[in-house]
């Protein structure tokens, strides 16, 4: 259990300190668009975000896991909306109308990101961004790059690089199949 | 370096259309269709070639290129008569001039001997009337030609002896040649000195340059054309021969040529003509202009294009000039043909495409007004209504316009095939004519693109299978040469192209002994006469005795239907035993859009691809058969097709499960096999523009791609290959079905990265 967090805290200030080199050395400083999930902030960088628009219903996409939410028309692009929320482990989000798509553009690719409520523009120091203390294994948090303290509130840094390594759909239903018996993570898995 | 990369690209794509007009030519050659016209036009597509293969040095293809020149020219001339083994000579050497090309654009090497034969018969028709075409006297004639050059040698040397015997005897007469050089010609390349030299040959040679309008050198423009020159040349070869000289420049100089002592009789004649012959011709030296002011054309082509211009000399100076040279023939109808080969331009694919993308775009928002304002009353809107009417009928212009833009006639595509049938011919020792008819019918150039491997499998079945042997046709009372007729139609909204031959048609008997010893269907199967011949589809079959070099290794048809259907059409076969058969090819016009029929399942719609549906049918309940207490099969016919529920597949709510009461759509998978896709209800017909899944996503299996529907929804479009593998992998688990048709359990614990 000791090697264990152990090397999640080594990961985890592997994760600030990229954080950090990505901006270069120093403290240039870097602005984040911030958010709210539940009771929760997080902020993703501002340079990767597209628009932000509100929820629309999307056309599911079958045999995907809960994380993926469906597609949405954007100006003739297809493209697909992640919700925060089940991606966090949490139950899936319920949108109203006031529910808000971030839509960032991660690897060539454009995605929507389904959170409650934009909230703020954070500029800091990168200098500020602080590696993730060690913790038990959450899920999620494999995708954090750091925490910012922002007055008394705490946000957390989302590295979309991260969240969106590789194939979405991998991306997506990451642990997920632990729980869900075979057939899901075998449909899932042959598409 | 890149640039001459791209000029090499843009020569092989003329060599490519080149010998595609050329494969057209040769056809009416062969059918004896030809007249002096064809020759020509036979000519200038082999002359442009090799113009072009010597400016990248390609010497072995300028070599080959030379000797057939020099035979087709003396055809031209009349020397020789298209007799019918000259034709078959001048059809096989045109099959080894694209090899040539084609090795030349692959870089690769073809064996010494592939043009020796072919070479020497060339030779040795040209020796039949005492000329030699022998390369390597040609190859010294470039090779002075090019020191020549290279040491400026400006003035004209005295007439060498001219190489032409045998030229017909005509009375020797002097003409009067008045050359006056646009500067477009030199913006062509031509270098006058070439022409010189040429005219030089036809007989005793006089020549003046005029250097007075070469203005002073500070207002000397170096790309200017200021010599012109007048030259006196005594010759029996007529006044033709000399408008030949310039027959590659006619409208890029003026050109004047008058007799200076007629005989009686020819007096007449060439006076006529020269009007008619040479619009430009007018008395250009009489009446000097600024040469920039008689011709700014060419200061002013498209932006665009100049590339293109310059990369393409070899094409554009042939087809205006040829035409212009084919004047004293038929000088309305050349006139016309010149028109229309400056009025193209080549264009970038992406950008069409882009405007394609674009065009979709257009309709789908149009869709989305029309929708969103159909509630309104047309009468207390009136301009919105007109308005909008107005705007949807623009917009199927134009999009009828941008999709013509990427059509091409499949001419590109049958180009090639009176080439392969000779071959077949030749390795099946059977006589096979070819027709082809609809060469100019337009389809989508991706279409086009992909349609050449199937087709080629196709003739290859017909001639291989299909066509008998000369002597079992005679027996059978046929003529001993086959036939095998290509045509291609617009038959509403789709493409049929049709490959029919005259043969014994299809072996009912041994395509179902052979397709149960394959197992490819049950021994007490009983099938209809239609189904038997379409069972050569099925992968794996092959009903050929011998597997032979060209087809009957068993993987012709089944690709054949595989690459079809992956361009959203159909094949089938349809056959009369003792008469022969025809393979029907339905194509979608385009790619860019897809017939659809929309379903509802539940509470979702989708998209199913028109083309993979058979029938649609609402069950009894007694059509219905379980088996091992899962899977259901729905007997239609005395077929079992297995049914397969939409809404179980994609675990869509409130799909309908009792299938008397839903709607079975039978559909048909790219091996032939069947399935009953099991929906709530057909909403209708549409055509949907293809929006790729993957761009943002990864591939989800069942989707083949997504659609916009007129309320801005976004719709999957179904893959129904997909669709089966699921279904295939799940009848395994029924009890898997139900625990997924609830709803997955919320509050996963997701492990971290």
């Amino acid at each position: 259990m000791a090697s264990y967090s152990e090397a999640q805290n080594q990961a985890g200030n592997q994760a600030g300190n990229q954080a950090a080199n990505q901006a270069g050395r120093g403290s240039r400083t870097i602005q984040l668009i911030s958010f709210t999930v539940g009771n929760e902030e997080y902020g993703v960088d501002i340079m990767a975000v597209r628009e932000i628009r509100a929820w629309s219903e999307t056309t599911p996409l079958p045999n995907t896991p809960e994380v993926v939410r469906g597609v949405i028309n954007m100006r003739g692009a297809i493209v697909p909306i992640f919700d925060l929320r089940a991606r966090f482990g949490m139950p899936r989000t319920e949108p109203t109308k006031y529910n808000v798509v971030i839509i960032v553009s991660v690897a060539s690719r454009i995605v929507g990101i389904l959170v409650d409520a934009v909230s703020d523009i954070i500029t800091i120091n990168e200098d500020e961004v602080r590696p993730m203390p060690e913790m038990e294994q959450v899920s999620g948090i494999g995708f954090m790059e750091g925490l910012i303290t922002v007055g008394e509130r705490m946000v957390g840094l989302i590295g979309l690089d991260r969240m969106f390594s590789g194939r979405m759909l991998e991306a997506a239903e990451m642990g997920q199949r632990p729980l869900l018996a075979g057939p899901s993570a075998e449909s899932a898995g042959a598409a | 370096m890149d640039d001459l990369q791209q000029f090499k690209q843009t020569f092989f794509q003329e060599c490519e259309e080149l010998l595609g007009d050329l494969e057209g030519h040769l056809m009416a050659l062969q059918h004896g269709e030809g007249d002096s016209n064809t020759l020509n036009a036979v000519f200038r597509a082999i002359h442009s070639i090799k113009g072009g293969a010597g400016a990248f040095g390609f010497d072995r293809l300028v070599a080959f290129a030379h000797i057939f020149e020099t035979v087709l020219d003396l055809m031209r001339d009349g020397r020789l008569q298209p007799e019918p083994d000259s034709v078959a000579l001048v059809l096989h050497c045109a099959d080894i001039l694209s090899d040539l090309v084609r090795a030349a654009q692959s870089d690769s090497e073809l064996p010494l001997q592939h043009e020796e034969e072919g070479r020497k018969a060339l030779i040795a028709l040209a020796a039949t009337i005492g000329v030699n075409a022998d390369p390597h006297a040609a190859d010294d004639e470039l090779a002075a030609l090019d020191a020549e050059l290279a040491a400026q040698a400006a003035s004209v040397a005295p007439p060498e002896p001219a190489a032409e015997p045998e030229a017909p005897k005509a009375a020797l007469l002097k003409y009067l040649v008045k050359f006056a050089p646009r500067d477009a010609l030199y913006q062509r390349a031509n270098e006058p000195l070439i022409l010189i030299r040429e005219l030089r040959q036809l007989g005793g040679f006089l020549a003046k340059a005029d250097a007075s309008t070469i203005p002073p050198l500070d207002q000397l423009k170096p790309e200017a054309a200021y010599i012109r020159w007048e030259f006196e040349i005594e010759t029996d070869r007529g006044e033709q021969a000399i408008w030949d000289v310039f027959e590659f420049v006619t409208d890029d100089c003026d050109l004047e040529v008058t007799c200076l002592n007629p005989p009686a009789q020819a007096a007449a004649a060439p006076a006529a003509v020269t009007p008619a012959a040479a619009p430009a011709a007018t008395p250009a030296i009489e009446t000097p202009k600024p040469a920039a002011a008689a011709n700014p054309a060419p200061k002013s082509p498209p932006v665009a294009a100049p590339m293109q211009q310059q990369a393409a000399p070899q094409q554009a100076v042939p087809q205006a000039a040829g035409a212009a040279g084919a004047g004293p023939a038929g000088a309305g109808a050349a006139g016309g043909e010149a028109a229309k080969a400056v009025r193209s331009i080549r264009v970038d694919l992406d950008r069409v495409d882009k405007l394609v993308n674009m065009v979709g775009e257009l309709v789908i928002t149009h869709a989305m007004i029309a929708q969103q304002t159909e509630h309104l009353h047309a009468d207390q809107h009136p301009e919105l209504a007109n308005g909008l009417a107005e705007l949807s009928h623009h917009i199927r212009d134009l999009q009828e316009s941008v999709m013509a833009m990427r059509a091409q006639p499949v001419k590109s595509v049958f180009a090639r095939l009176p080439r392969l049938v000779r071959e077949l011919a030749t390795l099946t020792n059977k006589k096979i004519r070819l027709e082809m008819s609809g060469e100019n019918t337009e389809i989508d150039k991706t279409v086009i693109e992909q349609l050449g491997d199937p087709l080629t499998h196709m003739i290859r079945n017909s001639a291989d299978h299909g066509i008998e042997s000369p002597e079992d046709r005679m027996a059978a009372g046929k003529p001993a040469e086959g036939l095998i007729h290509v045509s291609a139609d617009q038959r509403g909204g789709r493409i049929v192209i049709e490959i029919s031959d005259d043969g014994r048609g299809i072996n009912r008997e041994k395509v179902m002994k052979k397709a149960i010893e394959k197992k490819l269907v049950s021994a007490d199967a009983v099938l209809s006469n239609e189904e038997i011949d379409n069972l050569i589809f099925l992968p794996g079959f092959s009903t050929a005795d011998q597997v032979s070099n060209i087809s009957g290794r068993g993987v012709g048809m089944d690709v054949v239907r595989q690459n079809i259907q992956a361009l959203g059409g159909r094949v089938h076969i349809q056959s009369r035993p003792g008469h022969g058969s025809s393979f029907i090819l339905t194509l979608p016009l385009t790619l860019a859009v897809l017939d659809g029929m929309v379903l509802k399942v539940g509470v979702q719609s989708y998209i199913l691809p028109l083309a993979n549906i058979v029938e649609s049918l609402r069950p009894e309940g007694d059509q219905i058969n379980v088996v091992a207490n899962a899977s259901q099969l729905l007997r239609i016919r005395g077929e079992y097709v297995p049914l397969v529920y939409l809404h179980r597949i994609f675990k869509v709510p409130g799909g309908i499960d009792d299938p008397t009461k839903a709607l079975v759509i039978i559909v048909e998978m790219e091996d032939g096999s069947k399935m009953g896709l099991v929906v709530d209800e057909i909403i209708g017909q549409q055509q949907v523009v293809i929006k790729s899944l993957e761009e943002n996503f990864d591939p989800i299996r069942g989707v083949g791609a997504a659609t916009i529907l007129g309320n801005g929804r976004v719709s999957l479009i179904l893959d129904v290959a997909g669709i089966k593998y699921i279904a295939e992998h799940e009848t395994h688990r029924p009890a898997a079905i139900a625990l997924q048709g609830g709803k997955a359990q919320p509050g996963i614990a997701l492990a971290a990265s």
